[in-house]
């Protein structure tokens, strides 16, 4: 759920702009080299695409008695890094909010720097984390998608309690009211997000196993352990 | 059905939990308008804050009415849907092909093995 055409102040919204921008704009080099580097990649990145257009859609019901609908974009952050999903997420979002009148133009900058941004970062950040410290593959994918996705919807409720501070209590109180209605709705979505993205790299380990390799998202030494580590992790 | 297609199953059948539980414990009974977006629900919560505020630029496109945008979502699922479906039916269809050209040249060997073999014989 982004924030509407419109709801965010001009100096407000020109600021995410601004502060998206270069992400997107360094999103699109890397997107352009790893296809020229990859061409294979493409498909793989086509459907990390579509992965983050079929969740976005998908609005679905949570305990708080509101809906709200997952982002998609940490099994791509996983797969191709960050900056990548800048570009797969402005383009959802644009898709968005130009036939759907879902988000907005104005708020654009705003809603690609939580969705864009900060979710894919802060997902594949804990992902690389938790696999460093040998958390079995698939758990760590858990992990990240939920980050991913909880952590965009803070951000949303960040950048609407910094524009429209409560008069009484300021910015904290109005964090706290945006919190419950933007991230406490979430908790749920979110474990559903990293569920079937679990669902989704469990399809690619069977499907896609060397693509997964080049990517660095499959180890394949020639040590056992490290195959039974992901054989373990496919079994999962 | 195998261990990986039982996961699988399973995994599906978590998310479908998890959307159908707060509809089937009626967990939006306390609202007036039960299961509405979160982001109506912060636009409320914005006039609620500050009431003079007034939304400066409005969308250039609308769906006219609730049945075309959600027409319109359901096209954003299917084309995602759509790609995804392409990509692993590709990528099954690929890994079978191999599988199937692989048993084809390891006939085609013992074929030819067997032919080399009679043809030495003969002189």
């Amino acid at each position: 759920m982004h924030i509407a055409e419109g709801f965010l102040p001009p100096a407000h919204a020109v600021a995410w702009g601004v502060a998206s921008a270069p992400f997107v704009v360094h999103g699109a080099r890397s997107l352009v080299r790893d296809v020229r580097e990859h061409p294979e990649s493409t498909l793989l990145l086509g459907a990390s695409g579509a992965f983050t257009f079929v969740l976005s859609a998908l609005k679905l019901p949570s305990v708080t008695g509101s809906c709200s609908h997952p982002t998609g974009t940490g099994l791509g952050a996983i797969l191709f890094r960050p900056p990548v999903m800048a570009v797969l997420g402005t383009i959802t979002l644009l898709f968005q909010a130009l036939l759907l009148a879902h988000g907005g133009l104005t708020t654009l900058g705003a809603n690609v720097f939580s969705l864009a941004v900060v979710g894919p970062w802060a997902g594949y950040g804990v992902y690389r984390l938790l696999r460093r410290y040998g958390v079995p593959l698939m758990g760590a994918v858990f992990c990240g998608a939920f980050v991913a996705d909880l952590s965009t919807y803070c951000v949303t409720s960040v950048q609407l309690a910094l524009a429209f501070p409560d008069p009484g209590s300021g910015f904290l109180g109005a964090l706290g009211k945006f919190g419950s209605i933007f991230a406490v709705t979430q908790i749920p979505l979110a474990v559903s997000e990293g569920l079937l993205t679990v669902l989704v790299m469990r399809l690619l380990v069977q499907s896609s196993k060397g693509e997964l390799t080049r990517l660095g998202v499959l180890v394949t030494s020639a040590a056992g352990g490290k195959r039974a580590e992901s054989a373990g992790a496919v079994a999962r | 059905m195998s261990r990986n297609a039982r996961i699988n199953t399973l995994l599906l059948l978590l998310v479908a939990a998890l959307a159908v539980i707060p509809l089937a414990f009626g967990l939006g009974d306390h609202k007036e308008e039960p299961f509405a977006g979160a982001d109506g629900e912060a636009e409320t919560a914005i006039t609620e804050i500050d009431p003079d505020y007034e939304p400066w630029f409005s969308p250039l496109y609308e769906p006219p009415s609730g049945e075309v945008e959600s027409a319109l979502f359901a096209l954003q699922a299917a084309i995602g849907a759509g790609v995804l479906a392409y990509y692993f039916g590709l990528r099954r269809g690929r890994r079978q092909g191999e599988a199937r050209a692989r048993e084809r040249s390891v006939a085609v060997d013992t074929d030819a093995g067997a032919r080399t073999g009679a043809d030495g014989g003969r002189d």
